[in-house]
């Protein structure tokens, strides 16, 4: 074998075996589902935790694999749940149907955008993404004759789901949509980020010059990735309409965009489950904190950010990883 | 007409005292501080309460409305700020939206969620004819008042010895160190002075801008865009962006309602895109 025959065949059996699932990817999902049926009194709030979870996923894309920061994903989120509510609204019930609509709006309304963050650094991207943000919520707001406005978007109803399953008052329905559609997105972007591609966009993440001076187009993988990110929290935004048959002007909000960031932050970035783990943790901890002090709980959430940052979020993994080797090297002797 | 130009003014000069401190150290510094507006809000705060609550008289209030925000920032930059310099900026923004988010609450629980509405003396209240033109002498007062900082502050960066080891320190923070400029302490007080400075301008806007809890949410995106569209290479960039900023506002606010955010968010994205340094700034 020649040399660079010896080296691709080295690279795809690298990429096979992070590709491989690990135990504890399995027992987390096994967990999930086992959640579904053993906590039915639960649904509502494990349905919330399902769409933040996607919401949040869809962010680890840009954030950990491209290293875009962005404070204003709930662009996407926002346009993914208006979509989704004028069609059940005004096309009809069906809710895969507004779904797909929903999710391909986001899409491209995010490949429009996409093009304002390939230029300028950290600074330049925070604000345009911000700027984007607050330019579509502004105009859900001035638009009210489609989107209600200030008062939301009304008169919403959605049919059972694929004809069988109606959409109860305990979020049975809810909860197990929202987390078969978070399975699926989690499959594509599992399969993306573990691919050839995926690693161009680590590449892009680490050194966007020197990626660019391997060859890569790096222009072009960010256009892809910032539009499968749009598309996927469009995604949860759609879930969020459908599950709640409300929509309201908050799906654009600034503190939407940022509590995103941190949940993804708590969880960590770049290895797909930190945005669902910092669901669970943050759908918890909201619950319990609003149930103590039911206004000011954002107080406790801008604390726990600030400690975070000090203590250092990324130093906070590795010492955890250090903690998990060492176990298992004191596990494995005798 | 007039009396719209004069307001924008008025509220542009405003914004400019509130984003100085921003424009030093975001542009300068290069720290992403979006918690720039929680410090105004507690000049804002201040000021209304002496007013409203002990009577105090409101122009005696401006000087300690400059003082507590600064006080609070030189405590915070050398605790928690200080070591947050090098870090990234998704660090820097995550610390700085904490903050916020613990200053929104905690200025909930303790003053109420509701608009806070200052009482001017009597002799800043009404409207005076000049020319022709009726002016607000609250309008007129805030103006003189924000024009004379906006003097101080460019002799003070361009004249004195402070403004020369600052812009040093900023321009090559090593080399600065290496000649015997005391970074650190440079820093830290140009910091205290621009929160300070937002407080002033908290207090001064607050029946301008209007004054609430979530004033450092709602306003954060005005800071950031006089910052970045003035750039940052001097005083006047930042003050140049203020004014258009205040009057594009107001004026688009009166003539074109419904338009509302939109021709400030589109302008800023597409001035973001073709000139990323800023409008007045050449590429460094």
């Amino acid at each position: 074998m020649s040399p660079d025959v010896e080296a691709v065949a080295g690279a795809r059996r690298w990429l096979a075996g992070r590709a491989r699932w690990r135990w504890w990817e399995i027992a987390f999902w096994l967990a999930a589902a086992a959640s579904f049926v053993l906590l039915p009194s639960r649904h509502l709030i494990l349905a919330e935790i399902a769409i933040l979870g996607l919401f949040a996923l869809s962010l680890d894309l840009l954030l950990g694999y491209v290293g875009i920061v962005s404070l204003g994903h709930a662009a996407f989120f926002g346009v993914g749940a208006y979509a989704a509510g004028l069609m059940a609204k005004h096309v009809g019930g069906e809710p895969l149907l507004g779904f797909a609509v929903a999710v391909f709006a986001a899409a491209t309304v995010g490949l429009a955008t996409s093009f304002l963050v390939l230029r300028g650094a950290d600074l330049t991207r925070l604000m345009v993404t911000l700027g984007v943000a607050m330019l579509l919520g502004e105009a859900a707001n001035q638009w009210s004759s489609l989107t209600g406005g200030a008062d939301g978007l009304q008169g919403m109803t959605v049919a059972p789901l694929l004809g069988l399953f109606e959409f109860d008052l305990f979020g049975r329905t809810a909860y197990g949509y929202a987390l078969v559609v978070l399975f699926l997105c989690f499959l594509i972007a599992r399969r993306i980020v573990n691919s050839p591609y995926g690693l161009s966009l680590r590449a892009i993440r680490d050194n966007p010059l020197r990626a660019a001076a391997l060859g890569i187009a790096v222009d072009r993988r960010i256009v892809g990735v910032y539009t499968l990110a749009a598309a996927m929290a469009g995604a949860a935004g759609a879930l969020l309409a459908q599950t709640t048959a409300f929509v309201s002007l908050d799906v654009f909000d600034f503190n939407r965009s940022a509590d995103v960031l941190l949940v993804l932050v708590i969880g960590g970035a770049g290895y797909l489950y930190g945005g669902l783990i910092g669901a669970v943790f943050f759908k918890i901890a909201a619950d319990l904190l609003s149930a103590q002090t039911p206004q000011y709980w954002h107080f406790w959430i801008g604390l726990i950010l600030v400690v975070l940052v000090l203590a250092g979020r990324d130093r906070l993994g590795e010492r955890l990883s250090a903690l998990a080797r060492r176990a298992r090297l004191t596990g494995g002797a005798p | 007409m007039l009396t719209i130009l004069f307001d924008g003014v008025a509220y542009g000069m405003v914004l400019f005292v509130l984003a100085c401190g921003l424009s030093v150290t975001l542009g300068l510094m290069n720290f992403v501080n979006l918690a720039h507006g929680a410090f105004a809000m507690a000049g804002g705060y201040v000021a209304v309460t002496l007013v409203n609550r002990h009577d105090a008289p409101f122009l005696l209030t401006l000087p300690l409305a400059f003082l507590v925000p600064a006080a609070i920032g030189l405590v915070l930059e050398r605790t928690l700020y200080r070591h947050l310099y090098t870090r990234s900026h998704l660090d820097q923004v995550l610390f700085s939206i904490g903050l916020v988010f613990m200053s929104v609450a905690a200025v909930d629980y303790v003053m109420g969620s509701q608009q806070q509405i200052i009482r001017l003396p009597g002799w800043l209240q009404g409207r005076i004819d000049i020319a022709g033109v009726g002016v607000g002498r609250y309008r007129a007062f805030v103006i003189l008042i924000c024009a004379a900082l906006a003097v101080t502050l460019q002799v003070v960066l361009a004249r004195t010895r402070f403004g020369a080891q600052l812009r040093a320190a900023v321009d090559d923070a090593r080399v600065a160190r290496g000649l015997g400029v005391e970074v650190s302490r440079i820093f830290a007080l140009t910091f205290a002075v621009g929160s300070g400075l937002a407080g002033l301008g908290g207090a001064l806007g607050a029946e301008i801008l209007g004054l609430d809890p979530h004033f450092p949410l709602k306003f954060m995106i005005y800071f950031l865009i006089v910052v970045t569209v003035g750039g940052v290479s001097s005083i006047t960039g930042p003050f140049l962006a203020a004014l258009l900023l205040g009057i594009a506002d107001v004026a688009g606010k009166y003539y074109v309602p419904g338009a509302g955010g939109f021709v400030i968010y589109t302008v800023m994205i597409a001035l973001l895109i073709l000139r990323p340094h800023g409008l007045f700034a050449r590429a460094r």
